[in-house]
């Protein structure tokens, strides 16, 4: 009938309450990443069903990639443990290192990957060379030539006093030999406890652990 | 909020005769293509944080001692030794390897924690211990799934220890006879 006429309604959805929430959205994403320090070294840790977080603090970080090659580096917080650690490098392998790579060393993550003879080059190059030139690696699988038992007495007298969290952070594909010199140079200076970075893996069902985390859990309630 | 009062829907009013038309312009602008990007960009952020962070596996080594009073005192009968070999094969025996390999067994990863399990469930939980040998060729990811599975069978007591000669020519020769390469 031309008298009745059914009001149009308009089907322009205004979206500008859906940006907003975008954006919301997207600032939190933003300020939750943390940037990570660019890595010199890729590795694949496996998994485990440990629960224990890595800590960040304190930390003497001991990497092996998938080549077997080994890495030496420490937490940056420890400013001062770093310059102790250099310094008895520096007398017990009578390296004749000067003042400037010494600084080099606190000043960066300190992340030592070649044998002690390129130690002082290694120290000068600037960092973001590092990732161009090809580091050998600690040499560890030699029983007579384990370099990595001076860096661990080093850093072990530089962490007297205080608690020092030893970690290994291997590739998947690395062969034994490495972890195994590794654990060598450990048990010379008896340090007897570290831990190994593994990505978090869950705990299978109806396994004995998983039975033991409920037991466990039913009786902190 | 973001809408600005125009003149409704950006019509175009029909003035009286004899008036200039002022052509009125919208001025709503669409913002569907905004919310596009903004989606974008958080599905960008959200593919690049990482929430989970990195697990510390702990691990305690025991002391090498020489005198052989300080050494661990296992009963031969509740030891179970996996050799891990390379292409993530595992042989296993227990107790004392006999002089010809009789008594060494296949396994592989995924069953490995049967192995396990049956070999606890039959012995004394004081006298049950697992070593652990792997030989040169395994890969360091062998060795941290076979303390993760020590971890979720609750074994309480093992130890990883350096394979001997002996166990290494058998565990080639086994694989060299498999055919692994």
């Amino acid at each position: 009938m031309p008298k009745v006429k059914v009001p149009r309604k308009s089907t322009n959805i205004d979206m500008t309450a859906m940006c907003d929430v975008a954006f919301l959205l997207l600032s939190f994403f933003i300020l939750a990443t943390k940037t990570k320090p660019p890595e010199v070294l890729t590795v694949e840790t496996p998994s485990s069903v440990s629960t224990r977080v890595v800590p960040e603090k304190d930390v003497v970080l001991i990497s092996i990639d998938h080549e077997g090659r080994v890495f030496f580096s420490l937490s940056d917080n420890n400013k001062e443990q770093k310059l102790a650690i250099i310094e008895s490098i520096d007398k017990a392998r009578n390296l004749g290192l000067t003042d400037a790579q010494k600084k080099a060393f606190g000043k960066s993550n300190s992340f030592i990957g070649v044998p002690f003879s390129q130690l002082g080059s290694f120290l000068l190059t600037p960092a973001d060379d590092l990732k161009k030139i090809k580091m050998d690696g600690i040499p560890v699988t030699d029983s007579i030539n384990n370099q990595l038992v001076d860096w661990m007495l080093a850093a072990k007298s530089a962490f007297e006093g205080k608690k020092m969290e030893l970690l290994v952070k291997g590739d998947n594909n690395s062969k034994y030999p490495a972890f195994q010199g590794t654990i060598a140079a450990f048990k010379r200076n008896d340090l007897m406890k570290f831990s190994m970075i593994t990505n978090p893996e869950g705990v299978p069902t109806g396994s004995e652990l998983s039975k033991a985390n409920r037991v466990k859990s039913a009786a902190a309630k | 909020m973001a809408e600005m009062d125009t003149s409704s829907g950006g019509g175009h009013h029909k003035k009286g005769p004899g008036v200039k038309k002022s052509k009125k312009l919208s001025t709503r602008v669409d913002l569907t293509p905004m919310v596009d990007l903004g989606f974008l960009l958080i599905t960008f952020f959200i593919f690049t944080t990482t929430m989970s962070q990195p697990t510390a596996m702990h691990l305690g080594l025991p002391k090498d001692t020489e005198k052989p009073e300080e050494q661990n005192k296992v009963k031969e009968s509740g030891v179970l030794t996996l050799l891990l070999g390379k292409a993530d094969v595992i042989y296993y025996y227990e107790g004392q390897l006999a002089p010809d390999a009789g008594n060494l067994k296949t396994t592989g990863f995924k069953d490995i924690r049967d192995v396990i399990l049956t070999k606890k469930k039959s012995t004394n939980p004081s006298d049950f211990v697992v070593v652990i040998k792997p030989d040169k060729e395994s890969r360091y990811k062998n060795v941290v799934d076979i303390l993760d599975e020590m971890l979720i069978n609750d074994v309480k007591r093992y130890a990883t220890v350096d394979i001997s000669d002996v166990e290494f020519m058998v565990v080639q020769k086994t694989q060299e006879a498999a055919g692994i390469k």
